[in-house]
C-alpha cells in the first residue's frame, strides 16, 4: 500500500516530495539517500501534489530527485509485553540494542523492532473459545515482572467478535498467534503485539472518572500542600538551575505508583544516563524489585534530531495509555514540554506558517491541552480502575511564567508546582514556591489544617518584607515570632534533603506525624520578649527537627530527637511567663 | 569530472543562490572569482535552486563567478600532526604551516547514543575554592562561564585549562579580538601546554560564517580523540558570538525570529554543540568549558538563558569573583560525596550563611540597627569573601574545607551554622 515520490526540496529537517498517487496526512515515509540509506519521516502537510515531511534524522546527503517511499501507516508504536525496563528513542528504537548494532553514534537510517521477538512469555488464557469479545477485552495474560500483563483483543476491533481459537496455557513469543477471532465469516489472527498511532489517544474503557485518590510522591511539600491525584495532571515550571529535573528524578524514584514512564524530551543526555545507570541498582521499597523493573525510558535528548523530539512525547504518552489499558497506575514524567514546544516552533517556522506569540505556532495551546487530556483515571471494561498521571516540566525563557508554553499549560493542569530562583539560590530544596504554587486536588492531610499552616507562610513573608523596611527593632515580638514560625515550617517541613537516605522520601504516616508535631510548635504561644532569645530558640528547634527528619522511622534516634524537642518545648524560655 | 556553474542568481548577506542539479544537502562548494576563492556550503536545495552559504562572505562575489561542487560535506583531517597547530575557524592553517589532508573525517556527525555514555564521576581539581568546594568541576561536564564583557573570564578559562589534567586541550575561539587570541596562545605556550593543544581561532575580522564552523570542527576533532580513549578538554570562547553569527545567517535566510532576533532553533543549535561533552565507557571523555558573555549582565537574554538550560550549571563571574549564588555545578553531587564527609555540609552551610549576610548588608545599607546576630553575619561574610571567594585563593580541596571550618568557628556556635551536629562534633576546630 505504499507509493513513491521524488524529493523536490531539502531545507533543514524538512523535505518536500512530489507524488502521484494519494497520500495520508501524518503517514510515515522514507527518504532514500543515493547511498541506499533510508531516512524515516512523517508527512505533516500536503499541498496539491507536494507533501512536506519532517525527517527524523539528519538530512545531510539528500538531494532533489531522490526517491521517497510513502507508506499508508500513521506514525505508530508497538505495544505488548516487554516494554517495561526498556530504553527507547523518540521513535521507539531500543537504544542499547542500537549501540550494540551500530556503535557509539546514532548513524541515520537504522531502525530496530521495539519488542524482543525471541523472548518467551508464559501465557494463561482467560477467555474461552466461543466467548464474544470487543476491542481491548482480555483474552489472557502473561506475567511481566510483577505485573499481570493482559493480552487484549485488538484495539482497532469494531463490534463483537467470537473467539474461534485460543491458545492453551504455555510459552509463546510475541509474534506467535494466540487467538483467532471471527465476525460474520471474517477471521483475524491475534498475537501479543498491537500497533497504535501515537497522535491518537488510546482509551477504550467504560467511563472516565474524577481523580479522587492522591498520588503519593513522598515529598512533603507536594503531598501536603500541593497534592497530585492518580489520573491527574501537574506541571513544574521553573528557570534553569531551580531543580526541575531533580524533582522529576526524585518523583520517579519514590512515587507510589505501578509504572513510571520517563520521557526525556530535548534535555541533557547526562540526566537520562543517570536514570539509566542507577535504576537497575536502586530498590523500589514497595516491591523489593529494582526501579528499572517499573520504568520505561523514552529518551530523545537535545542533540538528537528535533523532529523525533516532537514525536517522543506522543510515543511516551501512548505507552502510558497502553499500560493503563493493561490495568496499571502509570505516571508519565515529561521533561521538558518546552523543548517539545520548541520543536513544534522549529517545524512551524520551516513550514512558513504565520507565527503566534514568540513565534510559537497558533496551535500550541490546543496541542498542549490535547496532550495533558490524554491522562486520567478510568474504569476499564473489566471493571478495574487504572490511571495515567501526567507531570510535565516547563522551561520558560528567562524564568518568566508569562510566556506561551507556561500559560498554555497552566490552563489545563490540576496542580502547579512553580519553582523559584530565589528559593534555589537560598538552597531551599525542593525549590517549589509555596506562595505561587497551587493545587486543585486534596491530599492526605485535611484541607483546613493545611490552609491554617499555609497562612503562616504568607504572613511570615509579609512580616519579612515589612522588616526590610522598618527593621527588626520596629517589628513587634508577636510579628517576629510569626516570622520565625514561618521560617521554621519552611525549614523543617517544606524543605527536604534529597541526598539524605531517610529524608529523601517521607511516607504518608510519617508526614502526618511530623505535620502534627510541627503544628504543635506553630500553635504554641511563646511568650518570649527578647528577639534574640526567640531566634535562638527556633534555631534549636529547627536543628532538633532536622535530626528527627534524618532519623529512621521508629528508630531510637528518632525517639531521642523527639525527646529533645519535647525538652525544648517545655523549657523555661518556651513556656509562658519566661 | 568537476562541473562548473557560471551563473549566480541572487546574492544577499552571506548567501548566494544559483541553479544546479544533483547537489546534495550540506554539500561543500567552491566559489571562485576575481576577488579570490572561498568554500561554501549548501544550506537549501529546492527544485533546481541551490542556496549556498559562502564562508568568506559574499563581498565582491559576482553573478558571473565560477561555482563547483565538491561532492561531500565539510571534512577535516584528523591525525597526530594536529598537536601544537593553529587553524582558522574554517580549518585553514593560521600558523603558516602546511595544510593537512590525511584521514579526512566528516565534521558535525550524528549524536552519541545515550546508552553508551557513562555518568561523569571524576572530579577535576582546579585549586580554586569557589569551584572545588562549592561547585566542583567534573570530567565530562559542559559548563559555561557567564559574565559581562570586562570580567576576567578568559583568565579564568586559561587558569582552569592549565590546572586541569587533560590529555588534549582543544581551543575554539569565536569572534575573538586579536589580542585575546594572542593571550591564549601565550598562556598555553608559557604553561607548557601547547604540545598537547590544538587551536581553532576565528577572530572578529574573519568572515562570520567561519565563526559557525569553529565549534563544529573543534568538537569533531575532540570527539575523535575521546573515542580513542583520550581525556579531552575543549575551551570555547565566546559562544555569544557564535549565537550572533547564527542570528545573522538566519535573518538573511528570512527565517522568522523567535526572541530578540535569534532563530527559533537557537536551543537545538547550542545543544548539539554542548552535548558533545561525554564520558565513554572505555575512558575517553570530553569536558567542555565555554564563555558566554551576557549583554547588559542580563541572564534572561536568549543566549545565556538557552545555554543555562543546556549546560550542567554555570560559573557566574561577577565583580571579579565567582558568584556563589548564580553559579552552579549540577554534577557536583556525583563527586562531592566521595571527597570528604563534610564537603556537602560545608558547601550548603557556608552559602546559606553567606546569603543571610547579604540580606543583612542590605538591611544595614538602609540604616537599620544591627543585632548581635547581624554583626556575626557581617563579620563572617567579610572573612568568607577575603579567604575563600577571592580570585587569588589557590589551595587544594581539603585545605579549603579546613579554612571554611575555621571561618565558621571564628564567628559562630556550631548550632547556628545549620550543619548537622554529628559533623560539627567531628570537624569543628578546637580552640
Amino acid at each position: 500500500m505504499s507509493t513513491t515520490g521524488r524529493i523536490v526540496t531539502v531545507y533543514g529537517n524538512m523535505v518536500t516530495a512530489e507524488f502521484e498517487a494519494s497520500v495520508r496526512q501524518n503517514a510515515v515515509a522514507y527518504c532514500q539517500r543515493s547511498d541506499g540509506v533510508r531516512l524515516m519521516s512523517e508527512i505533516i502537510r500536503v499541498r496539491g501534489k507536494r507533501a512536506d515531511m519532517q525527517v527524523f534524522e539528519l538530512t545531510r546527503g539528500l538531494k532533489v530527485g531522490d526517491a521517497v517511499e510513502i507508506t499508508d501507516e500513521l506514525l505508530s508504536v508497538e505495544l505488548g509485553p516487554g516494554l517495561i525496563g526498556m530504553v527507547y528513542d523518540g521513535l521507539q528504537n531500543p537504544l542499547p540494542e542500537m549501540a550494540e548494532k551500530i556503535g557509539k553514534f546514532l548513524e541515520p537510517g537504522h531502525y530496530l523492532k521495539a519488542l524482543d521477538r525471541k523472548r518467551e512469555w508464559e501465557f494463561t488464557p482467560s477467555a474461552s473459545i466461543g466467548d464474544t469479545v470487543t476491542a481491548a477485552e482480555n483474552l489472557g495474560k502473561v506475567k511481566e515482572n510483577i505485573f499481570d500483563h493482559n493480552i487484549m483483543a485488538p484495539f482497532t476491533l469494531k463490534g463483537e467478535w467470537k473467539v474461534k481459537k485460543l491458545s492453551a496455557a504455555g510459552k509463546y513469543k510475541v509474534e506467535d498467534e494466540i487467538a483467532v477471532l471471527e465476525n460474520d465469516g471474517e477471521t483475524i489472527s491475534v498475537n501479543m503485539i498491537q500497533r497504535w498511532p501515537v497522535r491518537l489517544p488510546l482509551g477504550i474503557y467504560n467511563e472516565r472518572l474524577l481523580p479522587t485518590e492522591p498520588m503519593i510522591t513522598k515529598q512533603r511539600i507536594i503531598d501536603t500542600f500541593f497534592p497530585v491525584m492518580l489520573g491527574g495532571t501537574y506541571c513544574i515550571p521553573g528557570p534553569f538551575g531551580a531543580g526541575k529535573t531533580v524533582l522529576q528524578q526524585i518523583t520517579s524514584r519514590h512515587a507510589e505508583i505501578d509504572l513510571v514512564i520517563v520521557a526525556a524530551c530535548g534535555e541533557r543526555a547526562g540526566e537520562v544516563v543517570e536514570t539509566l545507570r542507577e535504576f537497575p541498582h536502586l530498590k523500589d521499597p514497595r516491591t523489593g524489585k529494582t526501579l528499572i523493573e517499573r520504568t520505561i525510558i523514552i529518551c530523545n535528548t537535545s542533540s538528537m534530531p528535533v523532529a523525533a523530539r516532537e514525536s517522543s512525547v506522543y510515543t511516551a504518552v501512548t505507552l502510558g495509555e497502553y499500560y493503563r489499558q493493561v490495568g496499571l497506575n502509570v505516571l508519565l514524567l515529561a521533561d521538558s514540554t518546552s523543548r517539545w514546544a520548541q520543536a513544534l516552533r522549529e517545524m512551524s517556522g520551516r513550514l512558513e506558517e504565520i507565527p503566534g506569540e514568540e513565534a510559537f505556532p497558533a496551535y500550541l495551546e490546543s496541542s498542549i491541552a490535547r496532550f495533558y487530556e490524554r491522562g486520567g483515571i478510568v474504569e476499564l471494561k473489566d471493571g478495574r480502575r487504572a490511571s495515567l498521571t501526567i507531570g510535565g516540566t516547563v522551561s520558560p525563557a528567562g524564568g518568566n511564567f508569562e510566556e506561551p508554553v507556561t500559560q498554555g499549560t497552566l490552563k489545563v493542569v490540576g496542580s502547579f508546582l512553580g519553582l523559584s530562583y530565589a528559593r534555589s539560590y537560598a538552597r531551599r530544596f525542593p525549590a517549589i514556591d509555596p506562595l505561587e504554587s497551587w493545587s486543585k486536588y486534596t491530599g492526605t492531610i485535611p484541607v483546613e489544617k493545611v490552609a491554617w499552616a499555609h497562612a503562616f507562610l504568607r504572613r511570615g513573608k509579609g512580616i519579612f518584607e515589612m522588616m526590610q523596611v522598618v527593621g527588626e527593632e520596629g517589628t513587634s515580638i508577636d510579628d517576629f515570632t510569626i516570622y520565625l514560625k514561618s521560617e521554621f515550617l519552611d525549614n523543617v517541613y517544606l524543605q527536604q534533603n534529597s541526598f539524605d537516605e531517610v529524608d529523601a522520601a517521607c511516607p504518608t504516616d510519617r508526614q502526618q506525624y511530623l505535620f502534627d508535631m510541627v503544628c504543635n510548635v506553630l500553635k504554641h504561644e511563646f511568650t518570649i520578649t527578647d528577639k534574640s532569645v526567640a531566634r535562638d530558640m527556633f534555631f534549636t528547634l529547627t536543628e532538633q527537627f532536622r535530626n528527627w527528619n534524618y532519623a529512621p522511622w521508629q528508630s531510637d534516634r528518632m525517639k531521642e530527637a523527639e525527646a529533645e524537642i519535647k525538652k525544648t518545648m517545655s523549657s523555661k524560655e518556651a513556656s509562658a511567663n519566661a | 569530472m568537476r562541473k562548473y556553474y557560471t551563473r549566480i542568481d541572487n546574492i544577499a548577506g552571506n548567501v548566494a543562490t544559483l541553479k544546479a542539479t544533483g547537489v546534495t544537502y550540506e554539500e561543500l562548494a567552491v566559489v571562485e572569482g576575481s576577488w579570490g576563492k572561498s568554500l561554501a556550503q549548501v544550506i537549501r536545495v529546492s527544485d533546481d535552486n541551490v542556496s549556498l552559504q559562502v564562508f568568506a562572505g559574499t563581498r565582491g562575489v559576482s553573478t558571473g563567478d565560477k561555482v563547483s561542487f565538491l561532492g561531500s560535506s565539510m571534512r577535516f583531517s584528523f591525525c597526530d600532526d594536529l598537536f601544537g597547530r593553529i587553524f582558522s575557524g574554517g580549518g585553514e592553517p593560521r600558523d603558516g604551516r602546511s595544510e593537512l589532508t590525511d584521514n579526512l573525517i566528516e565534521v558535525g556527525g550524528p549524536a552519541v547514543n545515550p546508552a553508551v555514555r557513562l555518568m561523569p564521576h571524576r572530579m577535576i581539581p582546579t585549586n580554586i575554592p569557589m569551584i572545588d568546594v562549592f561547585n566542583t568541576l567534573v570530567e565530562g561536564q559542559k559548563l559555561p562561564i557567564f559574565s559581562i564583557p570586562g570580567e576576567p573570564y578568559n583568565e579564568l578559562l586559561a587558569r582552569i585549562a592549565l590546572q586541569a589534567e587533560a590529555d588534549v586541550i582543544i581551543f575554539g575561539g569565536m569572534g575573538l579580538k586579536y589580542d585575546e587570541y594572542l593571550f591564549f596562545k601565550n598562556r598555553l605556550e608559557e604553561g607548557g601546554a601547547m604540545a598537547r593543544s590544538i587551536m581553532f581561532v576565528h577572530t572578529a575580522s574573519d568572515p562570520v560564517v567561519e565563526c559557525l564552523q569553529t565549534p563544529d570542527i573543534a568538537l569533531t576533532v575532540a570527539e575523535q580523540f575521546a573515542v580513542q580513549g583520550k581525556r579531552v578538554l575543549v575551551l570555547l570562547t565566546d559562544m555569544t558570538n557564535f549565537a550572533n553569527a547564527l542570528k545573522e545567517i538566519s535573518i538573511t535566510m528570512e527565517q522568522i525570529p523567535s526572541n530578540r532576533g535569534y532563530p527559533g532553533d537557537l536551543y537545538s543549535q547550542l545543544a548539539s554543540r554542548y552535548e558533545k561533552a561525554v564520558v565513554f565507557e572505555e575512558g575517553g571523555s570530553i569536558t567542555l568549558m565555554a564563555v558566554t558573555t551576557m549583554p547588559g549582565d542580563d541572564v534572561t537574554h536568549p543566549v545565556p538563558d538557552n545555554t543555562g538550560y543546556i549546560t550542567e550549571g554555570q560559573f557566574y563571574l561577577k565583580n571579579g569573583v565567582i558568584d556563589p549564588f548564580g553559579s552552579l555545578s549540577r554534577l557536583k553531587q556525583q563527586v562531592n560525596a566521595k571527597t570528604r564527609d563534610d564537603h556537602r555540609a560545608i558547601m550548603d552551610g557556608c552559602i546559606q550563611l553567606y546569603a543571610k549576610c547579604r540580606e543583612t548588608r542590605e538591611k544595614r545599607a538602609m540604616g537599620f540597627e544591627m543585632s548581635d546576630w547581624d554583626q556575626k553575619l557581617l563579620k563572617y561574610g567579610d572573612s568568607f569573601e577575603k579567604k575563600i571567594m577571592s580570585f587569588s585563593a589557590n589551595v587544594g580541596l581539603f585545605d579549603a574545607l579546613q579554612q571554611c571550618w575555621e571561618i565558621l568557628a571564628e564567628h559562630f556556635e556550631p548550632r547556628e551554622t545549620g550543619i548537622r551536629s554529628s559533623l560539627c562534633d567531628q570537624f569543628w576546630p578546637q580552640k
